[in-house]
């Protein structure tokens, strides 16, 4: 009889370990196995599809072609660095030597002009789509409060916000041109006009998500909350700290990172056109280069564009999920 | 001695108040006539079939809503706004979700004394309105980790922290099941004897009416709902459930306000084909 209870038991046991099993190894070919033969399919049409395109620039690359512009990308990032500093060794050295002659002289550091790398140039995206993004973070978040909180001014607004919304960059970007040419007129610059035209061109684009999803998430508020906030008389600005502001918080980084997505798009189009020295401007450089190389290294560009668009996705969500109370709205 | 009786009487005074509410087909007369006056550290049900415009009388008390006709006066003052002297228990807790049990009373004790007490002395009054409601061992769980009752207990704490003239309960116990309910109630009991709050409470549940009240307000159907009949209500304090089942008095009042309830109000209501049992059941107040 115990022998059967034993036998029956390790059984189970056994089921159980099995059961186990087979659920780690679920979690591990959905976590990694199918995404990886997902991108090897991926990879193994690209490079029979390309091998039978030919273009006035030669083959379309493969993805063998855009591993090697890679890592030439990146020499010509180290080679460049280098010069920089072999730039500022040689001044450095001719000021000393100025200086021993003469310990009055003048000397000046002349700032490296040498062509930004791959490298600067991801840098100067980045930087460009954050400016860009904050912008329309600090005019759009205070304006969706606002209309989430009156309805009057909603209707006012929703017009403008519904109209504005679907144009392209490239619209606006003439226009927004013109304007900075014209009003920022300074003899020393504080940033180049091109960053300037491609910042505001991001922020007027993706201003509108933030606008709607903050509004929204303002005006959808429980009404039993507001009604705590009025039994307990709390003054406007600590009705919108306490309570408006944390309710809504939710909806409000859904706004972001559809906004952070769209300013990351929006920005190598407002790039290209304004000359902006970050990816846009490498892509449309390389372009108008038209070396049997550049095809490949537009291509790296596009998967390097791709592959930070998603980082910045990821860090939105990471800054969702440990600002937002409601862990289930920061989904993927 | 008969002025202090009558300012006693009329400690809140809700006078012959009207209320319409405008719809599409012309306005609609919720509320007609309704007229209570109530002394100071009285408990109040009120209690009547869905639609009949309780939940309406007390939000015009609470001050977020207006009356049409007529108005509120608590200690001969008129009521035409929110504000923590007339503290609301909502029926679904509404206690903010990001915050924990200790900083939800802690909001209603930053604003309402905020220049009154020091931090230490406001520290201790959120721990003592937690303990009064006994969920100090759970003062910083978010309400997503407690439950239903326990939620429901930190709403209670929040409005007593106000130290309000008037309480009032739209269905405090409504969503919570029928033992925890009972354990709510005796807490309420426990409370009332220590705090003698002047308490307005709306409710689906006859037992609970006859337990917890010194008077009960039944109201007739909607439209134009007005006071059908009030019910005193002599049981000695402390009362005791289990005791009171016994007692013919509990049961007399219990069967009056049944039989206002299916006999004289009986809601002769047009069901419509798809209405099923449990949708009606839903609509009557809970006997059991």
């Amino acid at each position: 009889m115990s022998l059967t209870t034993a036998t029956i038991n390790r059984l189970t046991v056994n089921e159980k370990i099995m059961k186990t099993l087979k659920g780690v190894l679920n979690t591990v070919s959905n976590a990694l196995l199918l995404p990886a033969v997902g991108i090897a399919i991926f990879l193994a049409l690209w490079s029979i599809t390309a091998q039978s395109i030919h273009t006035s620039l030669g083959e379309f690359p493969g993805p063998n072609a855009v591993v090697k512009q890679f890592s030439t990308l990146y020499d010509e990032h180290i080679a460049e660095r280098k010069k920089a500093e072999a730039f500022y060794e040689r001044q450095e050295k001719r000021n000393a030597k100025k200086l021993e002659k003469n310990p009055d002289a003048v000397v000046k550091i002349r700032a490296y002009t040498g062509k930004e790398t791959f490298v600067d140039q991801i840098f100067t995206s980045l930087v460009t789509v954050t400016s860009g993004f904050l912008v329309a973070a600090i005019i759009a978040i205070p304006l969706g409060i606002w209309m989430g909180l009156s309805a009057k001014l909603n209707s006012a607004m929703n017009p403008i916000v519904q109209i504005f919304k679907p144009v392209s960059p490239l619209a606006w970007l003439p226009l927004v041109t013109m304007v900075v040419s014209a009003l920022y007129v300074s003899d020393d610059p504080l940033v180049s006009k091109s960053f300037l035209t491609s910042l505001i061109t991001v922020s007027l684009c993706s201003l509108w998500p933030m606008v709607i999803n903050t509004s929204i998430g303002v005006s959808s508020i429980d009404s039993d909350l507001l009604n705590v906030s009025k039994v307990l008389r709390l003054p406007t600005l600590t009705h919108i700290k306490k309570i408006v502001l944390p309710a809504s918080v939710p909806m409000i980084f859904t706004g972001m990172r559809l906004s952070f997505g769209v300013a990351w798009m929006v920005l190598i189009a407002a790039e290209m056109l304004a000359q902006n020295p970050g990816l846009g401007k490498f892509v449309w450089d390389e372009f108008q280069n038209g070396s049997s190389n550049s095809l490949a290294r537009i291509m790296a560009a596009v998967i390097v564009i791709g592959f930070i668009g998603f980082l910045l996705d990821r860090i939105m969500l990471m800054l969702q999920r440990k600002v937002s109370w409601d862990k289930s709205s920061a989904t993927v | 001695m008969t002025t202090t009786h009558n300012s006693e009487e009329h400690f809140l005074n809700i006078s012959r108040i009207d209320m319409e509410f405008p719809t599409p087909s012309g306005s609609f007369t919720a509320l007609k006539d309704v007229d209570i006056q109530i002394k100071q550290g009285e408990f109040i049900s009120l209690i009547g079939h869905s639609g009949c415009g309780k939940s309406t009388v007390l939000n015009i008390v609470a001050g977020i809503h207006q009356a049409t006709k007529g108005g509120v006066l608590l200690k001969n003052k008129e009521v035409n706004e929110p504000g923590p002297e007339r503290a609301v228990v909502f029926q679904n807790h509404s206690l903010l979700p990001w915050l924990t049990s200790y900083q939800n009373v802690e909001l209603a004790v930053d604003q309402v004394f905020r220049k009154t007490m020091t931090k230490a002395e406001k520290k201790d009054w959120i721990e003592h309105n937690l303990k009064l409601v006994h969920m100090d061992h759970a003062m910083h769980k978010r309400p997503d980790e407690i439950s239903g009752g326990m939620k429901q207990r930190v709403g209670i704490a929040r409005a007593l922290a106000m130290q309000p003239e008037v309480l009032l309960m739209d269905e405090p116990f409504g969503a919570l099941d029928a033992l925890t309910r009972a354990h709510m109630q005796d807490s309420l009991m426990e409370i009332q004897k220590e705090l003698n709050n002047t308490v307005i409470m709306i409710t689906h549940d006859v037992d609970e009416a006859v337990l917890l009240s010194d008077r009960i307000v039944m109201m007739t159907n909607g439209p134009e709902a007005t006071i059908g009949e009030i019910l005193e209500v002599n049981l000695p304090h402390p009362r005791n459930r289990l005791a009171l089942a016994e007692n013919p008095e509990y049961n007399r009042l219990r069967s009056a306000v049944l039989k206002f309830l299916y006999e004289k109000q009986r809601k002769v209501e047009v069901i419509p084909t798809t209405t099923t049992a449990e949708e009606d059941q839903e609509k009557t107040p809970n006997v059991a």
